[in-house]
Parts: C-alpha cells; sequence; structure tokens
C-alpha cells in the first residue's frame, strides 16, 4: 500500500485523532450495508511482475505486421514527437480545464485543434472533439434534429461506416436508405422529411462521394447535409465547407493516434458559425484577463449539461482532450504539405496495390468509382485468405461478409509488403479454386 | 523596466513558422506517383492549401512544451477537485498502454490474433463485477456520460421488450450532477427532480410521493455529491423496486466504497464506472476516459454488442441477445482499460486501502477546517467534504486565492444544493503533510482581506478571464 499512499501508522493515528475517532473502520460507521466478506481479487503484484504480465498477454496477441486492415481506423505513422508530448505530465494528469488561469495550456492546444479541424473543413467553428467518429455522427444527426425542428431521421447510404449507423440506431435516431450504385451514393431522392442527409467520403467502400450533389439534395429537402471525412483526406479532396455540408464530422484516429484495439480516439465536429449554439461539447474561446493579456477559456458553456442540466444539447461532459493533443502534434509537425504527401503516398501505393490485383485476375467491386487508398476486392472466401496472409507474416484486409476485402493501403506499406500480398492472394485463390 | 519580450514569434503555432518548413520526413516512395487528377473527378479535389502550421519539430516540441508549463497538473500539485478524484497516476499504467503489442493492436483483427487483449478485457470485466457485486459489465462506454446514457438505453430497452409502455419518467435528486438530467432527457424520458434531506440525502418521504407506475429508474449517487452517505438507501431500493423500477448509481464516488461496500448490496441494479477517476486512467486534460457499465442479471442482454466471454481456453466476442446495440466505433477506450487492468492488478485487495486513505483524508479536512469555514453536512464525509468561505466571502474567490498559493482549486458551485459550495476531494495519494499546507493556505484565505482576494490570482500564467466577452464575440479559431 507504501507505493502510492503516503500514510504511515503515525499519520493515521494523528490525523484519527484530529477527527475525533478510534480506528479508520469508524470512518465506515454510516455505512448500512457492510461487505459480507472481503472481495476475492488476486494479491497486490508488484510493478514488475505486473509488467511482466503485460508482456506476457501482449505477446499473445498478432502485432507488428504489414496490415492491411482499415475500415475507419488506419495503420498510419506516428512521429516520436506526438508521443514525447503525450507524455508530459501537465498534460496527462491534469482535468478538464475549468480553471483557466491555469490551464493555459490545455485551453490553447484545443484552440489550435479547433482551428485545425476549421481550416481542414472549411467551416468556421469546430468543437473541441467528442468521444470518436461514431459519436460525432449521431451527435450531428441529433443536431441536425435541432436545427431543422424536424424528427432525429437520417438519409444514409451503405457506404457510410456501419458502426456509425449502429450508434445512431441506438440513440434512438431512424435512418432511411439511400440507394447506392457502382460505390457510390445516388443522392436524387431524399426523403422529404429528414433532418439531414449523410454522406461519407472517402466512404466506407473507400470511394469519393459527390458532397455537393449530397448538399444539393439536404437543402432541397429542408434538411442539413452531414460530410464525414477522414481528416488526412482533407489535404487533396476539397473541403467540406466549401460543397456546401453545413457539418462535418470524423474520425481523427489518422492524425497521429495509435490504433490501439479502437481506442482512445477522438471524433471531431466542425459546423457553420450561425449553427454553434446547437453544436455539443466543449468549445474554447479567446478573450483577454484582467490585464487584457490575450487567453483562451471554455465558452458557450450555457449548451452545456453541468449549467443546463435536464435542457442541455447533449450529454456530453468531456471531450478528447490528450488525443486532440496527439491530433494537433501530429498536424503541426505534417503541416499542408506533409499531410497532402501522406495523401499522396497512400493513394500511390493503392492503387498501385489495385493494379497488382487486377493483373492477377482478382476483380475490384467497384472499378469505375474514384477512390483514394481503400477499395474492395473480391476474393470469394476472405477468412481462408486471410489466414493464408497470416501464415506469410501480414495481416490482411477486412472481410466484408460477402465475398469482398475492404482493403486499406497507407505510407506505411512498401512495394514488397504489396508484392507478397498479391502473391498470396492470387495463390490462394487458385487453391481454393482448383 | 526591460522590455518584456523580443520575440518575432507569435503566440500560436501556426504564427511560428514559415511557408516551407516542414516538421516530419516520410518513407519515400517506392512505387509510381499517382496523378490524382487523373484518378479523381477534378471538382472533389481540393483547390485551396489548408491554412495549417508549416514548422520544424525543434519548435513544435519547444512550443508544446511551453505551453504545457501553463497547465497544473496532478504531476505538479496538489489537485482537489471535488467528483473527479484526481488521484496521481502510476506510470506503469503508461508502460502498459504504450506496450507495442498493444498499442499497435488494430480493432477489427480476427479474435484468434487478439486474445491477449480480450483477456485484458475478460478479466478487467471480472473485476469491475466482484468491487460492485454485479455481475454484467460492458467496458464499451468511453466516459461516465456515455455510461449513465448506456445504463438508462438498457433501462429503456428493458421496459419496451417487457411490453411496458407507463414508464416515462426517470427521477433525479437536485444533488445530482449535471449529466444525469441530461442523459435522462437523451434517452427519451422526463426528468424529474426530488429533494434532499438535512443529511444531503434523497428525501425519503419525497420519493415515495414521486415513484409510480411511470417511473423508470432514480439516479442516485453514493456516496451523494455532498460527500455523504446515503443512510436511507436501503429503503430508497425498495422503494423503487416495489414499483417495478430500478436503482441507477452514478458511480463518480466509486473511490468511497471500494473493499467497503458493493453497490448491488445496497440494491443498486445498474451503475457506471469512470475509470479515469477511480482506477487512475490519466484525465489527460479532458478525456480520454472510460464509463464501462456494471448491472444485474436481469438487464444484461441488453448491453452494448459486444462483451467479451470465455470461449473453452480462450476468449471471443459475442452480442447480447437484446443489444440495445453500439455505444462506440470499435470496442471502447481500450487504453484505459488496460490502464485500469494493471491498477487493480497491482492493487488487489489493497483496493480498500485505497477508499479508507481517501475518507481519512477528507475526514481530516473536515476536522481541520470546520471553525473557519461553514460545513453545511457536519457528520462523518465520505472521500470527499462540502464546505462554504465565511460569511461575506465568495466561492470564487476563495478558489482563486488558492491558485497564489500553487494549488489547483476544488469545485465550486456544485452541488447546487449548497449556496457558494466548495468540494473538496483530496484523493489517498495525498500524504498529511500535503494537507496540511493546504488546510494552512485555507484558513489564511479565510482571514484574507476582500481586495487581496478579488485580485487573485496574481501568480497564475493569467489574471481573472473576460468570460462574458469569449461567448459574446466568439473566437473560436485563428
Amino acid at each position: 500500500m507504501a507505493r502510492f499512499t503516503p500514510h504511515t501508522e503515525a499519520d493515521i493515528r494523528e490525523m484519527l485523532d484530529a477527527i475525533g475517532l478510534d480506528s479508520v473502520d469508524d470512518l465506515f460507521s454510516d455505512v448500512p450495508t457492510k461487505l459480507k466478506e472481503d472481495l476475492d481479487l488476486p494479491p497486490a503484484l508488484s510493478e514488475y511482475e505486473a509488467l511482466r504480465d503485460v508482456e506476457t498477454l501482449a505477446r499473445k496477441n498478432t502485432s507488428g505486421l504489414p496490415m492491411f486492415l482499415g475500415a475507419g481506423a488506419y495503420d498510419r505513422i506516428v512521429p516520436a514527437a506526438v508521443g514525447a508530448m503525450l507524455s508530459r505530465g501537465e498534460y496527462l494528469t491534469a482535468y478538464t480545464p475549468y480553471q483557466p488561469e491555469i490551464s493555459q495550456g490545455g485551453l490553447q492546444v484545443i484552440f489550435e485543434f479547433q482551428s485545425m479541424i476549421s481550416e481542414l473543413t472549411g467551416l468556421e467553428v469546430a468543437n473541441a472533439s467528442v468521444y470518436d467518429g461514431a459519436n460525432a455522427v449521431v451527435e450531428a444527426a441529433l443536431m441536425t434534429a435541432r436545427l431543422t425542428k424536424r424528427d432525429p431521421k437520417v438519409a444514409v447510404s451503405d457506404n457510410l461506416n456501419p458502426r456509425y449507423r449502429q450508434v445512431m440506431e441506438a440513440y434512438g435516431v431512424e435512418i432511411s436508405e439511400l440507394p447506392g450504385d457502382g460505390g457510390t451514393t445516388d443522392f436524387s431522392a431524399v426523403p422529404e422529411d429528414v433532418s439531414g442527409v449523410f454522406v461519407q467520403s472517402p466512404g466506407y467502400f473507400g470511394t469519393v462521394e459527390d458532397i455537393e450533389a449530397a448538399a444539393e439534395a439536404a437543402h432541397g429537402a429542408g434538411a442539413l447535409c452531414v460530410a464525414v471525412c477522414d481528416p488526412v483526406s482533407l489535404a487533396v479532396l476539397e473541403a467540406p465547407g466549401e460543397l456546401g455540408a453545413d457539418i462535418a464530422v470524423g474520425e481523427a484516429q489518422p492524425l497521429g493516434m495509435n490504433l490501439s484495439f479502437g481506442g482512445p480516439y477522438a471524433g471531431y465536429m466542425a459546423t457553420r458559425e450561425k449553427f454553434v449554439r446547437q453544436l455539443p461539447g466543449r468549445i474554447a474561446g479567446e478573450t483577454v484577463d484582467a490585464d487584457g493579456k490575450l487567453a483562451y477559456v471554455l465558452t458557450l458553456r450555457g449548451r452545456e449539461q453541468d449549467i443546463r442540466r435536464a435542457r442541455a444539447n447533449s450529454n456530453i461532459c468531456t471531450n478528447q482532450a490528450l488525443t486532440a493533443l496527439a491530433a494537433t502534434v501530429y498536424t503541426a509537425l505534417m503541416g499542408p504539405e506533409g499531410l497532402r504527401e501522406v495523401a499522396q503516398l497512400s493513394a500511390s501505393k493503392a492503387h498501385y496495390l489495385a493494379k497488382k490485383l487486377a493483373d492477377a485476375g482478382l476483380e475490384l467491386r467497384y472499378p469505375d468509382a474514384p477512390y483514394l487508398w481503400e477499395f474492395v476486392v473480391e476474393v470469394g472466401e476472405v477468412s481462408g485468405v486471410n489466414e493464408a496472409l497470416l501464415k506469410a507474416g501480414v495481416v490482411g484486409g477486412y472481410d466484408l461478409g460477402d465475398g469482398g476485402m475492404l482493403v486499406a493501403v497507407t505510407e506505411k506499406r512498401t512495394k514488397d509488403e504489396m508484392d507478397a500480398f498479391v502473391e498470396v492472394v492470387a495463390n490462394s485463390r487458385e487453391v481454393s479454386n482448383a | 523596466m526591460l522590455s518584456e519580450s523580443t520575440t518575432t514569434l507569435g503566440a500560436l503555432i501556426r504564427d511560428r513558422g514559415r511557408e516551407g518548413r516542414r516538421g516530419f520526413a516520410l518513407p519515400k516512395n517506392d512505387v509510381a506517383d499517382v496523378d490524382l487528377s487523373s484518378v479523381i473527378p477534378e471538382k472533389h479535389l481540393r483547390g485551396k492549401k489548408p491554412g495549417l502550421p508549416e514548422v520544424d519539430e525543434p519548435t513544435v516540441i519547444r512550443h508544446y512544451t511551453n505551453l504545457s508549463r501553463k497547465n497544473q497538473a496532478i504531476d505538479t500539485t496538489f489537485y482537489p477537485l471535488g467528483s473527479c478524484t484526481m488521484k496521481h497516476n502510476p506510470r506503469a499504467n503508461e508502460v502498459a498502454a504504450a506496450t507495442p503489442g498493444f498499442a499497435g493492436l488494430h480493432p477489427l483483427q480476427p479474435e484468434s490474433q487478439v486474445q491477449g487483449a480480450l483477456q485484458v478485457m475478460h478479466e478487467l470485466q471480472g473485476f469491475l463485477a466482484e468491487v460492485s457485486g454485479l455481475p454484467a459489465v460492458s467496458l464499451q462506454p468511453l466516459a461516465g456520460a456515455q455510461g449513465e446514457l448506456t445504463s438508462i438505453l438498457m433501462v429503456k430497452r428493458y421496459f419496451e421488450d417487457a411490453g411496458d409502455d407507463e414508464r416515462t419518467t426517470v427521477i433525479v435528486p437536485e444533488t445530482a450532477h449535471g449529466t444525469n438530467p441530461a442523459t435522462a432527457t437523451m434517452a427519451g424520458f422526463k426528468s424529474r427532480e426530488v429533494g434532499v434531506d438535512e443529511h444531503g440525502g434523497v428525501d425519503v418521504d419525497e420519493l415515495r410521493e414521486a415513484v409510480d407506475g411511470t417511473t423508470a429508474a432514480l439516479m442516485i449517487t453514493n456516496p451523494n455529491t455532498c460527500g455523504v452517505y446515503e443512510r436511507n438507501i436501503a429503503e430508497i431500493a425498495a422503494i423503487l423496486h416495489e414499483a417495478g423500477a430500478f436503482l441507477y448509481m452514478d458511480g463518480a464516488n466509486m473511490n468511497a466504497n471500494l473493499g467497503r461496500l458493493r453497490p448491488a448490496d445496497a440494491g443498486v441494479d445498474i451503475m457506471h464506472y469512470n475509470l479515469h477517476k477511480t482506477f487512475s486512467t490519466p484525465h489527460g486534460g479532458g478525456g480520454p476516459g472510460c464509463g464501462a457499465i456494471a448491472s444485474i442479471e436481469k438487464l444484461s442482454g441488453f448491453r452494448p454488442d459486444p462483451v467479451v466471454e470465455r470461449n473453452g481456453e480462450g476468449f471471443r466476442f459475442a452480442r447480447p441477445e437484446k443489444s440495445i446495440g453500439r455505444v462506440a466505433g470499435f470496442h471502447g477506450n481500450f487504453g484505459p482499460v488496460l490502464r485500469a487492468w494493471n491498477y487493480i492488478r497491482m492493487h488487489g485487495l489493497d483496493l480498500r486501502d485505497v477508499t479508507d486513505m481517501a475518507v481519512l483524508n477528507a475526514n481530516y479536512i473536515r476536522a481541520k477546517l470546520g471553525d473557519a469555514y461553514r460545513v453545511p453536512y457536519n457528520e462523518l464525509c465520505k472521500h470527499e467534504v462540502v464546505i462554504q468561505p465565511p460569511e461575506g466571502k465568495r466561492a470564487l474567490d476563495i478558489a482563486k486565492g488558492l491558485i497564489d498559493f500553487g494549488y489547483h482549486p476544488p469545485t465550486i458551485y456544485f452541488p447546487l444544493v449548497v449556496k457558494e459550495a466548495m468540494l473538496i476531494e483530496p484523493t489517498e495519494t495525498e500524504s498529511k503533510e500535503t494537507l496540511d499546507d493546504f488546510i494552512e493556505a485555507m484558513l489564511q484565505l479565510a482571514e484574507a482581506s476582500e481586495e487581496d482576494l478579488q485580485a487573485a490570482p496574481v501568480k497564475a500564467p493569467t489574471r481573472r478571464l473576460d468570460e462574458t466577452r469569449a461567448a459574446r464575440n466568439l473566437k473560436a479559431r485563428w
């Protein structure tokens, strides 16, 4: 117990005397329901023993192999400087910056994060982040309902990540299906009663969608347009704000976050200034202090649960400050050119791989749809192919469950890794077709 | 007086660069460059370069390092923030989370490739079930507020499944965290408030009046936000259960319960944990956290999809039969899950000492400040204590004065039932000496002049801020 709690027997005695109690047990005399017996927990371990077990369990995982899995989380390079900043205790062990005079560091990071998201999305105002991309999507859906004063009902196609859709369903958002056509969505028939029209670009299947068409369709139905975008893609694809989207959201994981088995990531949200009062979550704004010095503070707090309680526009309390810091440091290191190069490298490699697969006789599911770095290839029995890939030391793509493999390529992948991937996929198909 | 600054650098990272500077080198392309305009229609390609920083790595490191020095944190100072459990974060947890075999795992890798991660999740599910006495655990909710929402959605789905469409109301004590009523509303319930008695506990008579066939649940915090144990908890649970409703517990204050009380023994049906509070996965400046939930067996089939279960020698994901669906894109915040698992393994049965020392520290502060400050519920408190400044002084001014003493202020103006409330939570990881120094500072502030208090802080990176201006002239970006 002495490691993290400093109390000696003498401390405890003196403190109990000051309180006027005889024993530590007396501190709980007001608790009517006592534990019947001790908890059934394993004995306490030293740091060394605990971390030795961590290593043992880590070895039961398959990691460190070239990876072609994406589907919403991407194996991108994380610069060393990102980890260095995240490990600073001043960021790591602070709380929400409710006391701005002693939280200017965290507040300015949020302000810079918001600014970067605004720049990338072409929208005027961003929040400090929400839990993850899926939650940014559901919060955007609820936001469209508040802004249009309609019930939360959104038009989506199967090119929206199905996990995002599942979160919307859990939150009671009604889903209206838009037809797909060769990997892209047909926005020509948006129902008149939806509050929002969602367009994911690049979509779940990797294809680049027409945000402008989605925005026109949404506005024609009196609804709002929500664009769901990979932030790295925005280095090369037109900003959703320029194309008429009212809200842009997405998963910020590709900006310097470890895969970490699915979290922590961070969802970003940006919108037009006129909608800011319906934007959920924290927002850092600029102001001055009593000496007129520039400073930052959490603002528009009247939207939030701790002030408005039952009438808040979301129950969201926290953001993802530490992972948003990762995104901020990453984006600062990359800059517009670095980010463009990440996108360009990934796209070049993905197109190389797709061509090699086609040359080996495999079919792409959406050969005519534009894509950046993710695509669907028809392989038949995906799990068998992935097992063959694993034997060759490669983590294959995502099994869509219908014979399609969703393949993602990042700047990390090398020509040799991709060539090996093609060889295994082509061979294992021949075996299964034989 | 020498000039304060000769810098040509701006305050923001974007102002510290120059067009053409780069902060990171990427691997060279080993395949042919694709001309994007040949594979993507021109109208989809970006016209204007985004206005992002163009800086080198040394500038980035210096900028964010210097910003970090304007932040107070547990690592730099005592941080007695009520309701937040700002305890020391053991660094072994950070080593665990950074282990490449975990940090590099993709959430969609097949189960056979992630057995170590699944084992961690399964064991933590077991630990959280043991500590709460509630057997059905989900690690998916990404924060405390989402744990609340998940719980209330499960309750909602339970009644829908039972064909009971009368349950329209969730009852919330006026001492509740703001997230509770916001959660009830978000889940589609009417939120109804009940008052508190002279101990800061739920007013049982008022509760009895409020509960009927339309009640879905009561959202209670125990110990409550006044720092006091709900002495009528058994009766409260009985009132709800007789009406066919559920008792939900906000687990923000679990640091007062470890090894001393299982919520299940007090009649709780479903609760959320804050792993970032109770089990010390760092707060990170406001996220990421984890709002894992635990419930009685009757609600287990409604948990989010997926949960981890045993599969012979190994582990697999399973979808609970009547799952409410997903609340996260993947399996939850695995980083905090791994840290909490490691924290619990390093403590084992010593978790009870955590609670004992947290409660000892809070009561010591209560005893020592009881003369200079008003203590509205001056009885045995649990891991936090609510106090009020001496007559005529404001909580806000005392808080800002504490900053000049080098402390992070306690939570102020919460709970709402106490005027000028200051909610102090010392946690178990602070020594008697630290508490004595803090108490001394508080005693000096109780005597400080109006003028000095209103001027505070004068030693922080900034003076008091004009918060009204920030909201009136919103500037949320460069």
